[in-house]
């Protein structure tokens, strides 16, 4: 293939070993770091969330104390935000989106390296947090003041880890928004870019439209804390709720920032294995954006309890709701897309029809919790918890592993087993459900989250939740198992290593040589 | 009848509840006993109901193409990829539906805002880590206590069996007379708390610096539980709102007590100090 040149990594005088790592400004490499780094993070997280669990298995305080209980669910929920779920897609984005535009490396290669290596600092600063005088900081990921500002000094170490990680993040965002726009193929119009590249261009706008307001949230948070300003003390003039209304107005759009690349890889994977082209692809775009779009202006339902005038509880009620129609657009565009298909399940399409399955529950109950008076019943209790965890982990988590196992060939060279990676698939999706259904049921009868210990009558769902979660997090050891042994070995993998897969990324060889796309391809 | 005897008839009364309550709040909203809590419930039962049509009609859709058009049937693939009429469609009904659940959700919001005419109006604190009530307005005004979770430690700790509202007590419910309609203004003394009761419906946040409001008017007598619903720090977990309805009569009797309790301890302040004031009032064990 004459858009192929060879590996010429042996040839040149390139650094070898770790330098090779700390220097490379290569898509392929530094895509690698972003996602071993997050599945790292992925498991740090998880350990902390099977602790949670631990302690809540029965009712009385048995593992951990509440002060250390706070600490663990701040700390899960920021590092699988910020640590696992983000960086993994931008692996994915660096990786994929050069080969799927016939780019032959992203925009801006050393700032790309500049952007990954900030976060293994993050990471430590994050986690060193536990080890700072008055351990991490235990006000929830929101973080929300006047309780953040009461924290120790593991609360600066997580804002300074936000920042870091929030300047990551942007960097990232301008590397791809400019890759995507400028960088592809000839002939490829942007509407016949892969729906992946589509949704990240989204995704990055949203990033550089929402890091810097989280980043003048939590400086705002710094600022209370040690510099005697009173942006969140009533006592000083300022306003508590008003925190909560900036962190939202970049939470919101965060939702989004962790499932439209999800929706993004869903997309191509369905096709492939439908062996039918996309269905109503014109209007997953328009979906795609109408979703951006609408998550600027929805913010405050997170806020319903706050007390806000019935006028703004009715607009982001009805704001909110409406996000229900882009979100089905895209529910029916997949499954028309499945229908008359000639369909085969192999581990990528398992799993992203698995997502299409949980992450839909999580749409609902998302546009149950739209609905201001059953939301300020259910807010604030483990009713929220699973719905945010359908669409979090049953969402982007599902869309990521099926990502993964849809490109395994592509990056390794070897088809990942199809058994281990089945196994992988009904272990997580079992166990899952099995932990987080009964958070439903928990929520709707009254369990507040975020507590350590809970009345009698939410015992039997907790044990059942626990038993779930552990389950789940054993089963996530099986895709280590999968990709160790998909690197040294197992079926040779062709250049389209999935019978109907469309797309650059399959003309070039598996696994893909070091400098792909020197010479653009064309595209008809 | 002295504390003691109260506050047993209050257990007795509390765990008589619980276990009548228990059945419905297995899988669902608590059993509601405001018209607003009422509201809400069906409002639940209707969009899970439309959920689970919705649920049941695509999910139907992509199993029968999951199962019945497989490669390994024969199915060969079709080659459409758009439908004008149909992407029209499956965008129009949505919204025709979302507005449907719209309408009751809007009257409910207005209804649950409307703080008007109390006949009582009482102001919640909430506390790191306990709640403090005022009386300010309506039969029992002046009255003013702390209450704090009455469940002890050693349950916690596992050195005892566990109570029938094990975290769901306190040594001083808030007490209100049965359908009245009572005003809470909510504020809060260090961080954020909310204050919760689910059987009415009502969650209101209490925020430091800032008096914030909410309503409730409660049908049926009775001892009802919530907890603090926003984090706010070591013992979130532990400072749960125990409401106790009483018939008018009853509220009058435990409002005379209470002015005569208090007259008592103004005119005895200088020597008694230690066993009137409520926060520092003996746990019942």
């Amino acid at each position: 293939m004459a858009a192929v040149t060879p590996d010429q990594l042996h040839g040149h005088h390139a650094p070898r070993g770790v330098m090779r790592w700390l220097t490379t400004t290569n898509h392929k490499d530094i895509g690698t770091m972003y996602m071993i780094f997050s599945f790292i993070m992925f498991l740090s997280g998880g350990v902390l969330a099977l602790t949670i669990r631990a302690e809540l298995f029965k009712p009385g305080l048995q593992v951990v104390q509440p002060e250390f209980f706070n600490q663990l669910t701040t700390m899960h929920g920021l590092i699988m935000v910020f640590g696992a779920i983000m960086p993994a897609f931008v692996g994915f984005a660096n990786w994929m989106i050069p080969l799927m535009i016939g780019a032959s490396d992203m925009a801006f290669a050393r700032m790309n390296n500049w952007s990954f290596w900030l976060l293994p600092p993050a990471a430590i600063l994050l986690i060193g947090s536990f080890f700072a005088p008055g351990g991490a900081t235990a006000a929830g990921w929101t973080l929300y003041a006047p309780l953040s500002v009461q924290m120790g000094m593991g609360m600066d170490l997580a804002i300074f880890a936000i920042h870091i990680m929030g300047v990551s993040s942007i960097m990232g965002a301008i590397n791809i928004v400019v890759t995507v726009l400028n960088m592809r193929a000839p002939g490829m119009t942007m509407m016949k870019m892969p729906l992946f590249c589509w949704t990240w261009l989204i995704t990055a706008y949203l990033l550089i439209a929402v890091m810097p307001v989280l980043a003048g949230a939590v400086t705002m948070i710094l600022a209370d804390r040690h510099f005697g300003t009173s942006f969140f003390n009533a006592a000083g003039g300022g306003d508590p709720v008003m925190y909560q209304h900036i962190f939202w107005f970049f939470g919101h759009p965060e939702v989004y920032i962790m499932i439209l690349p999800a929706f993004g890889i869903v997309s191509q994977i369905i096709p492939t294995f439908s062996r039918k082209p996309l269905f109503g692809y014109a209007s997953m775009v328009y979906a795609t954006a109408s979703i951006a779009i609408l998550s600027f202006a929805v913010w405050a339902h997170h806020m319903f309890a706050t007390g806000m005038p019935a006028a703004g509880q009715l607009f982001f009620m009805y704001a909110t709701m409406l996000i229900a129609v882009p979100t089905g657009v895209k529910v029916f565009n997949w499954i028309a897309t499945m229908w008359r298909g000639s369909l085969s399940f192999e581990p990528p399409m398992l799993w992203a029809t698995g997502f299409i399955f949980v992450f839909t529950i999580g749409g609902f109950t998302g546009l149950i919790c739209a609905i201001a008076p059953i939301d300020i019943q259910v807010q604030d209790t483990y009713y929220v918890v699973a719905h945010f965890h359908y669409v979090l982990v049953a969402g982007s988590l599902f869309a990521l592993f099926a990502g993964a196992y849809y490109w395994l060939p592509k990056w390794t060279g070897h088809m990942p087993s199809e058994s281990l990676g089945k196994l992988h698939f009904w272990c997580s999706m079992v166990f899952f459900n099995l932990t987080f259904f009964p958070m439903h049921f928990l929520g709707l009868a009254g369990m507040p989250r975020r507590i350590p210990d809970y009345a009698l009558q939410f015992a039997d769902f907790n044990a059942i939740a626990s038993v779930g979660a552990f389950g789940f997090g054993l089963s996530q050891l099986i895709f280590i198992v999968v990709v160790v042994k998909c690197i040294r070995g197992g079926e040779r993998a062709a250049a389209r290593s999935w019978e109907s897969a469309e797309g650059l990324e399959w003309t070039v060889p598996s696994p893909a040589p070091h400098h792909t796309f020197e010479e653009a391809p064309v595209v008809r | 009848m002295g504390r003691a005897g109260r506050i047993a008839a209050l257990c007795l009364a509390s765990s008589v509840s619980l276990a009548h309550a228990e059945p419905h709040a297995r899988y669902n909203l608590q059993q509601p006993v405001t018209g607003i809590a009422e509201q809400i419930n069906d409002m639940h039962t209707l969009m899970l109901l439309i959920c689970l049509i919705i649920f049941v009609g695509v999910f139907g859709v992509m199993f029968w193409a999951v199962f019945n058009h497989r490669k390994s049937k024969g199915a060969v693939a079709a080659h459409f990829h758009e439908n004008t009429a149909v992407e029209i469609a499956w965008t129009i009904i949505p919204v025709l539906i979302l507005l449907g659940m719209a309408w009751p959700a809007t009257k409910t919001v207005i209804a649950m805002k409307d703080t008007s005419n109390p006949d009582l109006t009482v102001k919640a604190t909430g506390y790191q880590w306990k709640w403090g009530y005022d009386y300010l307005q309506g039969e029992g005004e002046g009255i003013r206590f702390l209450s704090a979770l009455s469940t002890p430690r050693e349950q916690i700790e596992g050195g005892a069996p566990k109570g029938d509202a094990y975290l769901l007590e306190v040594d001083n419910p808030l007490v209100v007379p049965v359908g009245k309609k009572i005003r809470v203004l909510l504020t809060a003394n260090d961080v954020i708390h909310s204050w919760w009761v689910p059987a009415f419906g009502v969650k209101q946040d209490a925020i430091p610096g800032f008096i914030r409001d909410t309503w409730f008017r409660a049908d049926k007598e009775g001892v009802y539980r919530g907890n603090c619903a926003e984090l706010c720090g070591r013992d979130h977990g532990f400072m749960p709102i125990v409401v106790q309805v009483l018939s008018a009569e009853k509220y009058a009797a435990w409002v005379a007590e209470q002015k005569a309790k208090a007259a008592a301890t103004a005119s005895a302040a200088p020597s008694a100090e230690a066993d009137s004031a409520p926060a520092t009032a003996p746990d019942k064990g």
